[in-house]
């Protein structure tokens, strides 16, 4: 079982390497873990999922709050939230092999970006278990490269996650932090 | 709006953070700042080894309340801080670590004297800053004293690049800072103390864990006023001994490894804990599986990540501690609770009989009596520092305090020769005070070139060894783990005196029971530093003590020594 987490952050040099240390030292298992740019300029989106074989969110929460730079964390496991994960492959494809994989790409809604005359790179974006499900299927062909991006998440509509720890900044609207 | 450099503006703030003393080692990287340090009303105290600037900033934190300053240069200059911040962090000591780097254009090039010293801190430090450009450091000083002192306080580190300290930039106060992802918890939940104060109500046996939180968030009044009202007797952790008077018939002493039997066994017997501002260290648990097996629990922390880390409880109150207390006391009634603190004075009386304090006189000179002596002579009132080790353990259980803040001794990190420069920052802080270091011959040797700044300073400062040629603690346990087997812990000494004395500090030796207590009036009368050798039983065991594992009230007991008799 795997827990996802949304953390704020603020857009500072050195804030993935606090925030990876601290997983580190508290031996928090990272199974992925996603940066990038928001909406705002000063703010950094981390989508974090953790094996929950040690821990649980609740501890994660509170310890991403002990470092200066976190401003929000939400637990998304199990709530209405959109999760994706971006997946490029690399098949190994001769001529006569193109079509099966066309068929099984266009049957996960995947596409082909790039084509060479051994092989195919296939790109896909969706939940895990959809990208496992085609990994699957193509593992046989002979997968050459693939790189995937991790997860990254967003709370369908205006729900928002899950704030455990009392007192901390989850007790606080986000707008109220960042205002 | 004035210029002036980054070094300018770093004292600027400094200055007005309420910096008077600052202490440091100067070299390359940090010289502007040493530079421009002479014009401003700063004193700046010259420590021989850096891990002594640390330990002394950390100390005068301790005694003072205030922010302690520690100050060096680059690569080995902000390596040798690192001991000394890794203690402030485990026991929660504010201090403000200032390091000289390289210039900002060289990082990354393996220059001289040049370490990723933000990285090596990063672990051990509540934050750390880089400091680039000039027109950052004002900003940078302004969060780094905020984040210290305030919330659960911790060691905050600032470098400080060479380009930065000689540039000049426009310098304005900043009056507001902005840490968005930072707000320190105040108040808790009226529904969370209303489940508290439910649990309080049920509870026939209740015992509460005082610690070091209850010093940090001045809750010693709340604490008494809340332990009357209730008639609960408080336990204490190493580092909240203090946290209510040794002499008030509530207070259970010091719990865990070392601690009072009585006081275990109140733990382990009790219906509820309220635990305030302790975090369930091993030392004070022993066995987790077994701890305090039919309490329920309250904790208040002021930080979220310590609920539930070792102990899982039942009404979490995340709040500052003197808050927290002050909101609950007017909710919760008023008890007696008759039989269950009858109950543990028999405990008490037990553990009496066994006290080495009630041995009588067998010629030999012990540790806790020397320690009890000086206890006597200064009406428990001094500053005491400690080193780490048996003598730590002797400190705590007889230099009974009836005043908070008292004992300074590294708890969380146990860092020899953190005693030495912790008490010359402690009489920094509090030079009207008397100030007292209990140390061992091993903790002291680590760091005793600092006896050369407390005679550089004249720090009235009263030294006393208990020189048992051992590491003592290590050797208790080889006596007691690895069948007396003492590898690596006879310990050959110097002649502490002669040290003493080739640093112009005046000394005695202590080898007999009845110049003991000459020898501590001699050091009281004495201006200035003092230094005093007590040559003590080798042999001798701190008790009671948990095993490493074991229950928290399976103890090994001292033996009880019977009254000799005409026949002996």
């Amino acid at each position: 079982m795997q827990i996802t987490l949304i953390a704020l952050v603020e857009n500072k040099p050195g804030v993935l390497n606090r925030v990876a240390s601290l997983f580190r030292r508290r031996n928090f298992n990272i199974e992925s873990l996603n940066v990038g740019r928001t909406e705002r300029p000063d703010v950094s989106r981390m989508t974090i999922v953790l094996d929950n074989g040690t821990v649980d969110a609740r501890k994660v929460e509170a310890n991403l709050y002990k470092l200066v730079n976190v401003i929000d964390v939400q637990d998304v496991t199990n709530q209405p939230a959109v999760t994706r994960d971006l997946a490029l492959i690399k098949v190994s494809a001769t001529s006569d092999q193109r079509a099966e994989i066309a068929n099984l790409v266009s049957i996960f809604r995947a596409r082909i970006v790039d084509m060479a005359p051994d092989s195919v790179i296939v790109e896909i974006t969706g939940t895990e278990d959809k990208i496992e499900g085609l990994v699957e299927l193509l593992r046989p062909l002979g997968i050459l490269e693939m790189v995937r991006t991790g997860q990254v998440a967003m709370m369908r509509g205006t729900a928002s996650g899950v704030r455990y720890a009392p007192g901390a900044n989850g007790n606080q609207v986000f707008e109220k932090v960042v205002g | 709006m004035t210029k002036k450099t980054g070094a300018e503006i770093l004292w600027e703030c400094l200055v007005r953070e309420g910096v008077e003393v600052v202490f440091g080692l100067p070299g390359g990287a940090i010289m502007p700042v040493y530079d421009a340090m002479l014009y401003y009303p700063v004193h700046h105290v010259l420590v021989r080894h850096e891990q002594g600037a640390a330990h002394m900033a950390d100390g005068y934190a301790r005694a003072s309340g205030k922010v302690g300053v520690a100050m060096t240069t680059s690569g080995p200059g902000a390596t040798n801080l690192v001991t000394g911040i890794a203690t402030a962090m485990m026991d929660s000591s504010p201090i403000v670590c200032i390091t000289g780097q390289v210039h900002a254009h060289l990082i990354g090039g393996d220059a001289f004297q040049e370490t990723d010293v933000t990285g090596i801190t990063l672990p051990i430090t509540k934050h750390n800053f880089l400091v680039t450009s000039a027109d950052e450091i004002a900003e940078v000083v302004r969060e780094a004293f905020y984040i210290a002192r305030s919330g659960r306080p911790g060691p905050v580190l600032i470098d400080f690049c060479k380009n930065a300290q000689v540039e000049e930039a426009e310098f304005s106060y900043p009056e507001e800072i902005s840490l968005p992802g930072y707000k320190p918890p105040d108040h808790a939940p009226l529904e969370d103390l209303e489940s508290a104060v439910e649990l309080i109500e049920g509870s026939e046996r209740p015992v509460i864990l005082a610690g070091h939180g209850v010093l940090m968030s001045n809750a010693t009044d709340a604490l008494r006023i809340f332990a009357t009202k209730t008639q609960t007797p408080v336990a204490m952790t190493l580092l909240g001994l203090g946290s209510l008077p040794a002499s008030d018939p509530l207070s259970l002493g010091m719990m865990g490894m070392h601690g009072e039997a009585y006081c275990n066994l109140a733990i382990q017997n009790a219906d509820l804990l309220l635990a305030f501002g302790m975090r369930f260290d091993d030392r004070v648990t022993a066995n987790l599986r077994t701890y305090a097996p039919r309490a329920r629990k309250i904790h208040v922390e002021i930080d979220p990540s310590e609920v539930h880390k070792n102990v899982e409880v039942d009404v979490p109150l995340v709040g500052d501690l003197n808050t927290v207390l002050t909101d609950l006391i007017p909710l919760v009634d008023e008890y007696d609770h008759e039989e269950w603190l009858g109950e543990i004075e028999e405990w008490r009386a037990e553990s009496q009989a066994r006290d080495i304090l009630t041995w009588p006189d067998d010629g030999k000179l012990y540790t806790a009596h020397v320690i009890r002596n000086i206890w006597q002579a200064t009406n428990g009132e001094a500053i005491l520092t400690t080193g780490v080790g048996q003598h730590q353990m002797w400190s705590a259980q007889y230099y009974c305090l009836e005043k908070p803040n008292r004992l300074i001794t590294s708890g969380g990190a146990g860092t020899m020769g953190f005693g030495l420069p912790a008490t010359i920052g402690a009489w920094f802080a509090q030079p009207d005070q008397e100030v007292w270091l209990v140390d061992g011959d091993g903790s002291f040797q680590m760091t005793q070139a600092e006896l050369s700044t407390a005679l550089q300073e004249g720090a009235n400062i009263k030294i006393a060894i208990m020189n048992n040629r051992f590491l003592g603690m290590v050797r208790q346990w080889q006596e007691f783990f690895f069948e007396s087997r003492y590898s690596g812990t006879p310990l050959s000494c110097p002649d502490f005196v002669k040290i003493g004395e080739a640093h112009g500090i005046p000394g005695r030796r202590v080898t007999e029971t009845n110049e003991v207590v000459p020898a501590i009036e001699f050091a009281r009368q004495t201006d200035g530093p003092v230094l005093l050798e007590f040559l003590v039983e080798k042999e001798e065991a701190v008790y009671p003590m948990v095993p490493t594992g074991a229950d928290l009230d399976k103890m090994i007991r001292r033996p009880i020594r019977k009254q000799p008799t005409a026949a002996d």
